[in-house]
């Protein structure tokens, strides 16, 4: 058996956003209230992972997010899961840009390194559900100076290193790399676990580390959010009663799912 | 000068959202006074390639080549593109919002410690430059400052249509073999293969999924249903009711108390669309549903829909693709 | 985009249980040209009905709800979407299983079958509960569950079926228009939409947690507040998932805990009452489209159902537990919460629009066909005055009022709640000019219809010692909680000397002008045409006979009616009497409530102490009884007050009601104190006034002895004559008059209090009576006797109760049974008329 891996899983609370969004009145972001607060489904899997991976080989799996005192909700989330500590940077992520989130990471790495926890691999989501930066994993790695994977579904440890795979532009691609590393995650290479009750039950009795920004956000250069005009339903009826038939299987040929 | 990185499909043609990064850049060009456009590409680049690069307008084609980039890491791209980058004095670099594009970027900005914007739509003007780009999965539009340079940014898939130019360039070739840092290649692909089946179950990763719900009458309402799953290659996932009846096993139920699926192609049939069931097939491609009742919210948020009793339907449908096989 | 039809009927907005409910019963009824809109998708528009749990547990310790939840019940198994499960209420403490020793009273008086069990017996039933979490249960085995969505549709398609009804869902209501009467009374006229516009002289709205902004719309207040109630689904649980269909085991209600735990299908629904209460605004609940999964099923917010979830684990640890059962469906689920508990059902102060709000799954289909009933005959087979919109006094038609109460009684969802129990938040609303006074004298208030009330007065306790036994102290704290027994001592005080009463919280309004008389003639039982200063008691009357209300009047003039009743029903009897007046506007009602305040003095010195300060005549002969007249007292200020003395008693003593500016009230409260000290009358409060004087006279209250289903001969109450003049109810009345009642209004008493441990109990009303063995009767109605009014009666030193019995067990000396906390003690029949059992003659108001 392999040392443990300890695995760092990044999360951010986020405005649920599957249901038509409402903007704040400042147009800096969405008002969650209505629809609620949640990570990404690419975090989601990104903690699939990580409590996997904590699990396969003996390691700890510790949750971290940015934001402020609500994102606590995230974090226990994650615990309910299967990770086992949690780090939270209070802060308003709003006003934090991507390469400050990351900056914010590494810190967390580094004090963590020094007091003796070390995070091998540090999980992110692909990118995140609001604000859709698409760099804070890789600005992390090279702030940590650690080899970066993007957008993979998969992701194992095996023989001391790292085996991440998703699909690429020409094909099921594979990386190995050595650890420590960071890995950013694409959703759809796992099914991310519910919380079960005994599962939510512990995750409350978890002390969360409570810390504050290491150093002043230079911010996310956003002017204002806006709303772009909404999208008619567009359902196309295809007749009534058994004359549609015909319709219905043109459909399937046209969607190619007929094919013996 | 503007930078944009071109990627080429497995048979070595420019992407179609490369031609939309470089329409784009055009119309940047244009506000800036006809800066000059260049292109990036990683590998060869064919006769018929350059021919494209040439009608969008590049004028440089820069090429990266050598055993670094015989497979894919996102740093050896990014250390390539700075050698572009510095050989050209550009003030731009732009890709396509494509995960690879989004990605080489990202590491050209965390290497440059410079700004760089996701997804951008287009732009407000150039000083100070202000774009507009995607937020929120598309469902939000955010004004960005980027005031950093070189300016990195994505355009997103779709935002302007590929128009060639009205004169052409020149897509003069430039050949680069830089040297790339060890380092920049911890992080590489090793293999590719065909993309390996999801082992997730068969509802969560069929192609089609047919619905049943309440509609099904009981427990014996099911077997035209069934026929069609078959017809169709398909698995069969039922809504909450049908379970909690006990008319089909839990194990194929679709919602949020049950699997999650995202298939090509629905058919939820006499399935009124619950918010519970929904939850678990909102993400399917195309949805045909068949209902009874035309205010149906399965049947207001379908793509497609056939008013009537799933029992008059389906039997319909099963006829009529046997009729096609047969003949 | 749909269009509705241009014209109506009646309008119908809302699809939930409720709206369904009501067009079938209107359609059954006779209504023509019903159309039904809803701003959300059918069958399940979003409103709460679409998450509901939908179980049904049928005893409740109100009269109304239960009668509204056994017919939904009815109606649902006809439908054939009721599922019998049974369910238990469980007990984790001592204090718990005394509360369900009470709700066997309470299933006894409704006649449902029920039971208490040990931890075992529900064990047999429910395998995966853990017996050491709970000392016993309340097995009731008719509950179940009902397919609320189903049985909408059921209801739509029979009222589709008769061709009257239109439906037209996803249209949203823009504005409901109203036009005004000369005599400034309003009535609705038009329902616009996104859809069109429908011209409709009768609208109803059934809209749920989105009612309080309709009823903007027509500038009605219609006071509930969206509430959260959480749940989360467990499963799939291998327990449940090897046993086919929705449901087959009983339902939890772990009452201590605030939980539920109800299967459905392989999954383990958890709900809980316990969180703080979460309230949203109308205007805060997201549109269907911003909805995540509809608009009524809000995030979850877990840190609020950690607590109960942890109880939940431990009463069932291997099912909730269970290899697989993951939390998949977590809401704040919103419903509808008002300041007393009860819906909101009726027609509004605008003619024409009713509503029909703040009802749950298990009332729905009841609600539906009573309102039904309501609006086609002017009144319902199930008494609904708890519920009517009318109720509501302006304090609490705040956001608010509601608000606060709600906060403060959500826990009571599953609280064990005394009968008497007052509510801490929003008080002082409505203060009497005497307030400074009371309070100095330790005043014990209690609140109603807004106005602090004293029960009973501290600086009082010294009578205690005087009176020894003769208070009957309680020695069981539930018997004697929000009780004193200073109430008994200030009894006999005012029976042996004289007792001041506030009584600034009743409702008073004028009706003058031309019609005057024929309005009152109109509304009230008894004869109106009577001389001016004259001081009328009457019964008020519904169509079919059954009371509206008991109130008094006095002729001011020859078209000036004052009238008189109590404020808890103020509001209803104002609406009712306002509903009267043509619509010319010739004739007027005019609110007094807040202008005339009202002080009481009884008892033998009564005349005595007011001769004492009125040189007027207030001899018998100069002032007879059931007369009114002004007169000067004088008052601190030195000058004469004049007030409207009305000889009149609730007490059975001599003794005047006095209304008086509220200005002038507190002088008059003070001079009638300090004259009445020398002949030893006290300030009494609300205790005596209320319980124990009008019980020791066997005069009924309204709201207890007296409502919708019950009559003037079953209560007793019938005069020798029938007045000539039409009223309405007479011809009903005229009817009940030549049948044998069904029951009989009795008073009994207590004969033995001592409970098997040795304790004395008093019962507190809502007991059943019995047979001396503890057999159920049963009177002419199907319905089995219950206590309507429980208290001390001081001067017989008995404990009275007043209770309908089967005829022929009302006799006097009949010796029965009251079965308390599942215990029986003797009673015997004292009176079965309304012949006091104190001073029978009425030798003492004399």
């Amino acid at each position: 058996m392999a040392d443990p891996v300890n695995v760092l899983v990044c999360v951010k609370r986020v405005p649920d956003a599957t249901s038509e969004i409402v903007l704040t009145d400042d147009g800096q972001g969405v008002d969650g209230r209505l629809a609620g607060f949640t990570m990404s489904n690419h975090e989601q899997c990104a903690v699939e992972l990580a409590v996997r991976i904590a699990a396969a080989t003996g390691g700890e799996a510790t949750v971290l997010t940015l934001g402020d005192a609500d994102a606590v909700e995230q974090l226990r989330a994650a615990l309910a899961v299967g990770c086992t500590a949690a780090t939270h940077v209070q802060a308003d992520s709003q006003q934090f840009g991507p390469a400050d989130v990351a900056r914010e990471i590494a810190a967390v790495v580094r004090d963590h390194e020094a007091a003796g926890r070390s995070h091998d691999l540090v999980l992110l989501g692909n990118d995140a559900a609001d604000t859709g930066d698409f760099q804070v994993g890789i600005r992390l790695a090279y702030a940590l100076g650690r080899p970066v994977v993007n957008g993979v579904g998969q992701v194992v440890v095996e023989d001391d290193g790292v085996t991440a795979s998703g699909a690429g532009p020409d094909g099921f691609e594979t990386y190995r790399l050595p650890l420590p590393a960071v890995v950013t995650v694409l959703e759809g290479g796992v099914e991310p676990r519910y919380p079960t009750v005994p599962g939510r039950m512990k995750a409350k009795k978890v002390p969360i580390e409570e810390r504050s920004p290491a150093q002043e956000p230079a911010g996310a250069a956003r002017v204002r959010w806006s709303l772009p005009p909404a999208a008619p339903s567009d359902v196309q009826v295809l007749g009534k009663g058994a004359d549609a038939a015909p319709a219905v299987v043109d459909l399937f040929e046209q969607l190619g799912v007929l094919a013996r | 000068m503007i930078l944009v990185l071109v990627e080429k499909d497995l048979d070595g043609a420019a992407v179609e959202v490369s031609l939309e990064a470089l329409t784009f850049a055009r119309s940047l060009s244009e506000a800036g006074g006809g800066i000059p456009i260049d292109a990036v590409v990683v590998g060869d680049v064919s006769p018929d390639l350059r021919e494209s690069l040439a009608a969008y307008g590049v004028r440089d084609v820069h090429t990266l080549g050598g055993e670094a980039f015989a497979a894919f890491a996102g740093s050896a791209w990014a250390s390539g593109i700075e050698t572009v980058l510095a050989s050209t004095s550009s003030v731009v670099l732009m890709a396509a919002g494509t995960p690879r594009g989004g990605e080489v970027l990202a590491h050209v900005a965390a290497r440059a410690d410079v700004a760089m914007a996701a997804n951008v739509l287009g732009f407000d003007g150039l000083a100070p430059f202000v774009v507009t780009r995607q937020v929120v999965g598309g469902q939000a539009v955010e004004a960005m400052q980027l005031s950093t340079r070189p300016t990195l940014f994505t355009v997103a898939g779709h935002a302007v249509e590929a128009t060639p130019a009205a004169a052409q360039g020149a897509a003069t070739v430039v050949a680069h073999e830089p040297e790339v840092a060890a380092a920049d290649l911890v992080a590489r692909v090793v293999s590719t293969d065909e993309p390996e089946p999801d082992l997730s179950g068969s509802l969560k990763s069929a192609r089609v999924v047919v619905g049943a719900g309440r509609g099904a009458g009981g427990e014996n309402g099911f077997d035209d249903l069934l026929e069609l799953a078959d017809l169709l290659h398909a698995p069969l996932g039922v809504s909450r009711v049908v379970t909690s009846l006990g008319w089909r096993p839990h194990h194929e139920q679709v919602g949020q108390t049950g699997s999650r699926i995202s298939p090509d192609l629905y058919i939820p049939c006499g399935i009124s669309g619950a918010i519970q069931h929904w939850a678990g097939c909102s993400s399917a491609k195309a949805i045909l549903a068949i209902n009874t009742d035309p205010d149906a919210p399965m049947v207001t948020k379908a793509t497609h829909a056939v008013i009537g009793d799933l029992h008059e339907v389906v039997p319909a449908i099963n006829a009529e693709i046997k009729r096609r096989r047969a003949g | 985009m749909a269009e509705v039809p241009s014209t109506a009927d009646v309008v119908v907005i809302g699809a939930g249980i409720v709206g369904n409910s009501l067009v079938h019963h209107l359609t059954r009824l006779g209504w023509k040209n019903v159309v039904q809109i809803d701003k959300g998708a059918l069958p399940n528009p979003g409103g709460s009905t679409g998450h509901a749990s939908n179980f049904i547990f049928t005893v409740d310790h109100s009269r109304e709800i239960t009668d509204l939840t056994l017919d939904s019940m009815k109606q649902y198994k006809e439908m054939g979407v009721f599922t019998e499960s049974g369910g238990f209420e469980i007990a984790r403490t001592e204090e718990r299983m005394e509360e369900l020793r009470r709700r066997m009273s309470s299933a006894k008086a409704w006649g449902i079958e029920a039971s208490l069990v040990s931890p075992e017996f529900v064990k047999e039933k429910v395998p995966f509960i853990e017996t050491d979490q709970f000392i016993g249960a309340f097995w009731t085995p008719g509950v179940g569950v009902v397919d609320s969505l189903r049985a909408g549709t059921i209801m739509r398609e029979q009222a589709l079926a008769t061709g009257e009804l239109t439906v037209v869902p996803t249209v949203e209501v823009t504005g409901l228009d109203t036009e005004e009467a000369p005599n400034g009374n309003r009535r609705i006229t038009r329902v616009r939409t996104t859809g069109g516009d429908i011209e409709a002289g009768t609208v109803v709205i059934a809209a749920g947690v989105w009612s309080p902004k309709l009823g903007d719309m027509a500038g009605i207040s219609i006071p509930l507040t969206p509430a959260v109630h959480q749940m989360i689904s467990v499963g799939p649980c291998p327990q449940l998932a090897e046993r086919e269909g929705e449901i087959s085991f009983p339902i939890i209600r772990d009452m201590d805990t605030f939980c539920y735990e109800r299967q459905h299908g392989a999954d383990m629904e958890v709900g809980s009452y316990a969180h703080r209460a979460i309230l949203h605004e109308p205007e805060d609940i997201p549109s269907i489209e911003q909805a995540k999964l509809s608009p009524t099923e809000m995030p979850f917010t877990s840190d609020d159902f950690d607590p109960q979830l942890e109880q939940a684990y431990e009463l069932m640890p291997d099912l909730l537990g269970a290899e697989g059962a993951e939390m998949r469906y977590a809401i704040n689920g919103l419903l509808s919460l008002t300041c007393d508990g009860n819906p909101i059902l009726g027609e509004s102060e605008v003619a024409g629009l009713w509503t029909a709000s703040a009802v749950w799954i298990k009332e729905g289909p009841g609600v539906g066909r009573a309102v039904a009933e309501w609006m086609t005959h002017g009144h319902s087979e199930i008494d609904l005055h708890h519920s009517d919109i009318a109720r509501f006094h302006d304090h609490q038609k705040r956001r608010e009022h509601t608000r606060l109460r709600t906060t403060e009684s959500f826990i009571k969802t599953y609280g064990i709640v005394h009968p008497a129990e007052q509510y801490a938040s929003d008080r002082d609303q409505r203060l009497s000019p005497m307030h400074d006074s009371q309070q100095k004298l330790g005043a014990v208030f209690f609140e109603t219809a807004g106005w602090e009330r004293p029960f009973w007065y501290e600086s009082n306790a010294g009578l205690l010692e005087e009176y020894g036994d003769a208070v009957m102290p309680r020695e069981h704290e539930w018997d004697s909680r929000w009780w004193s027994p200073i109430i008994n001592a200030e009894h006999l005080r005012m029976r042996e000397a004289a007792a001041v009463i506030d009584l600034s919280a009743f409702c008073i309004f004028d009706i003058e002008g031309p019609e005057a008389l024929e309005v009152v003639q109109t509304t009230c039982v008894a004869q109106c045409d009577v001389a001016v200063g004259k001081v009328i008691y009457t019964p008020v009357l519904d169509a079919k006979g059954g009371f509206r209300s008991d109130l008094t009047v006095m002729r001011l003039g020859e078209h000036h009616f004052r009238v008189v009743t109590g404020g808890a029903h103020g509001m209803a009897d104002r609406a009712w009497f306002s509903g009267h007046l043509p619509e010319a506007g010739t004739t007027t009602l005019t609110d007094l409530t807040d202008d005339v305040s009202t002080v009481g003095i009884w008892g033998p010195r009564a005349r005595d102490i007011l001769a004492s300060l009125t040189s007027d005549d207030v001899s018998d002969e100069g002032f007879g009884f059931l007369s009114c007249r002004e007169i000067t007292v004088s008052t601190g200020s030195g000058g004469g007050t004049t007030v409207l003395a009305s000889r009149i008693s609730y007490v059975g003593e001599l003794g005047w009601e006095l209304y008086v500016p509220m200005g002038s009230a507190a002088e008059l409260w003070e001079a009638l104190l300090d004259a009445g000290r020398p002949h030893g009358a006290v300030p009494a409060g609300i205790g005596v006034y209320g319980t124990t004087g009008r019980i020791e006279k066997g005069y009924r209250a309204y709201g207890a002895e007296l409502d919708a289903e019950r009559t003037i001969i079953e209560a007793g109450m019938q005069r020798p004559k029938v007045k000539a003049a039409d009223f309405v109810g007479k011809e009903a009345y005229l009817a009940q008059r030549e049948a044998e009642p069904q029951a009989v209004l009795c008073t009994l008493t207590v004969d033995d209090h001592t409970s098997a441990s040795g304790t004395k109990r008093y019962m507190l009303g809502g007991e059943p009576i019995l047979t001396p063995a503890g057999e159920l009767l049963t009177d002419g109605h199907g319905h089995h006797p219950y206590v309507t009014s429980a208290g001390s009666a001081p001067s017989l030193g008995k404990h009275v109760l007043l209770a309908y019995l089967p005829p022929e067990q009302a006799v006097i000396g009949q010796q029965l049974a009251v079965s308390y906390m599942e215990e029986l003690y003797p009673v015997t029949v004292g009176s079965v008329d309304a012949t006091p059992l104190l001073d029978p003659t009425n030798e003492r108001i004399r």
